[in-house]
């Protein structure tokens, strides 16, 4: 079950489209946003709100790489290794995250503290490599600069 | 060339309507709205104005298509699913010049009768979202959007929908499924989304940066527009740049000026002053071009001449200490990872592909992989509904094709390291 602020975003939302089944995708970040992911309830409680069928839901859902299917850490790493990050030294940035929080690409850190997702290219090759620590972004990175940044995220 | 699209990029409320206005902005809407909704689709179709998104079809001709169909209501789109790498064009413009989007799309939405339109944005630019909803609300309550707009009886509502993550999206059946709250899968075409696109109806789908032109269409006319950049596909482009140049960035420059002028004036040259390797000239779908082909017009009509293709205009430029196998290794992986699964062929053959990539650069390569290589891609190429599995495959065929030495270094090296 939903709680009467998530319905009453969902329902808002719903009013910017002519059909119900448009208020999918973001009816799902509504809910993701509340608990870090999408529980197998909220997506009923979605197709239900919508009138979409639960396994068509679970379909459009799955579909989606921002979507999370299971619980994260407090904060989400999401780094970009694409081509352009590549070149300016992405990888090694990966490694210095398994080395320093035990973080490995859709794993959480032993402590919770945070998730990794490896991203698809976020646009900004210019200024690469590039992150996104939940939804702030960060950029130009290096093994320094990193670990500074998510200093701030605890 | 005096900008245009990126012309207030330095004020930091660039953002902000009264900024806007200040350097001019909406006068092209007050401008339109004396215009018939005809008039305004014949002045886009003879400025020359071809897509932004990378298949640079004519504007004004996909306008007349969804003009002419009586159904009703019609939509307008916004291609701002920003995903094809090296791509970083439309980020400054959703970014730091949103109300040129939103009177872009409102002027759009006049001239096919178009009463409601969304900006399909990415789920990768969260900061894009908040600055574009803030600026949908300066422009409601002053009246450029809304039931009224500016008090001329033309009605036009926007709002933003955030994608979630799919590449795919940015191919614009694909986007209206996805907007229809499906699993973002190209449809088969016809019927063309001009005819029946979202929820069936005649709906119109824009990249960020066309929708951008088309005050400067309506402020200049078709005729001096016309005249900037290449005859053939005129006005100004953005180019967005990375790798190995000194400067790399946004660049705003005329459609047409050469790959050539853009890394070695514009970007300053190459990093270190190391020698060129090769360019990805329009976003890692487009075919790679070594270092001896870049005197080539980067417009839409020019670059098939060269081997090439303008793409969304995203030059990846590669010094002379990159691997290239690695680099289409890591091309074909994200491509792997971003195909649909609705055709056999891309679905099962880029992931093919890329294992067969990854035991070169492992060095485990064996003497027929590149042949096996060329044989897959042969058989995705052309087979596939939309052009996610023709990107994979052309990717592929090209690194070979310019640089098939590399790919047999690595081989060889795996040879002698299984003989010792």
């Amino acid at each position: 079950m939903l709680n009467e602020k998530l319905v009453a975003e969902i329902n808002r939302l719903r009013s910017k489209y002519k059909d119900a089944r448009s208020c999918l995708l973001p009816s799902l970040y509504v809910v993701q946003r509340e608990e870090g992911w999408i529980t197998p309830d909220a997506m009923t409680a979605v197709g239900e709100l919508l009138n979409v069928p639960k396994a068509t839901v679970k379909g459009v859902a799955t579909f989606y790489s921002m979507y999370r299917h299971k619980p994260m850490g407090r904060h989400l790493i999401q780094l970009c290794t694409n081509v352009a990050c590549m070149l300016m030294g992405a990888e090694s940035l990966v490694d210095l995250l398994k080395e320093k929080y035990g973080l490995t690409p859709n794993g959480t850190s032993p402590d919770g503290r945070f998730s990794l997702v490896i991203m698809e290219c976020i646009g900004a090759c210019g200024t690469a490599p590039a992150m996104l620590v939940d939804t702030d972004f960060h950029d130009s990175l290096n093994d320094k600069n990193i670990l500074e940044i998510l200093e701030s995220y605890q | 060339m005096e900008k245009y699209l990126l012309r207030n990029i330095d004020n930091p409320d660039s953002a902000h309507l009264v900024e806007y206005v200040k350097a001019g902005g909406y006068k092209a809407l007050a401008k339109a709205l004396e215009m018939k909704p005809a008039d305004i689709i014949g002045e886009v179709k003879n400025s020359g104005l071809r897509g932004r998104g990378g298949a640079g079809f004519p504007t004004g001709m996909k306008w007349s298509f969804a003009a002419a169909d009586p159904k009703r209501p019609k939509y307008l789109l916004c291609n701002a699913d920003e995903g094809e790498p090296g791509t970083f064009k439309d980020r400054p413009l959703l970014e730091k010049n949103p109300h040129l989007l939103i009177e872009g799309m409102v002027i759009s939405g006049y001239a096919l009768g178009a009463e409601y339109g969304y900006i399909y944005l990415r789920g990768e630019y969260p900061a894009a979202k908040d600055i574009l909803e803030g600026a949908l609300r300066q422009a409601h309550e002053k009246g450029y959007l809304g039931d009224n707009v500016l008090g001329k009886g033309v009605a036009f509502h926007l709002s933003v929908h955030q994608g979630a993550g799919a590449y795919i999206c940015g191919e614009e059946t694909a986007l209206i499924d996805s907007l229809e709250g499906k699993r973002g899968q190209p449809r088969i075409k016809p019927p063309f989304p001009v005819n029946e696109g979202y929820l069936s109806k005649p709906t119109v789908v824009n990249n960020v940066e066309t929708f951008a032109n088309i005050p400067y269409i309506i402020e200049i006319g078709a005729d001096a527009y016309s005249k900037i950049g290449s005859a053939e596909c005129p006005g100004p482009k953005l180019y967005s740049v990375s790798g190995h140049v000194k400067k790399p960035g946004v660049y705003e420059l005329p459609m047409g000026v050469t790959l050539r002028e853009i890394i070695y004036v514009h970007c300053g040259g190459i990093a270190g002053d190391r020698k060129l390797k090769a360019v990805i000239p329009g976003g890692i779908s487009t075919p790679v071009l070594p270092a001896d082909k870049i005197d080539c017009p980067m417009d839409f009509a020019s670059m098939p001449k060269h081997g090439s293709m303008l793409g969304s205009g995203a030059v990846m430029v590669f010094d002379e200490t990159v691997d290239l196998v690695k680099v289409c290794l890591r091309a074909t992986k994200f491509f792997e990872h971003e195909s649909c699964g609705k055709c056999t062929p891309c679905r099962e053959g880029v992931g093919w592909m890329r294992s067969i990539l990854e035991r070169i650069v492992k060095g485990a390569g064996t003497g027929g992989d590149i042949e096996l290589l060329l044989e897959v891609a042969k058989n995705i190429a052309g087979k596939t509904f939309c052009p996610l599995g023709d990107g994979a495959a052309s990717v592929v065929q090209h690194f070979i094709k310019h640089f098939r030495n590399e790919f047999e270094e690595h081989i060889e090296k795996s040879k002698v390291g299984a003989s010792a």
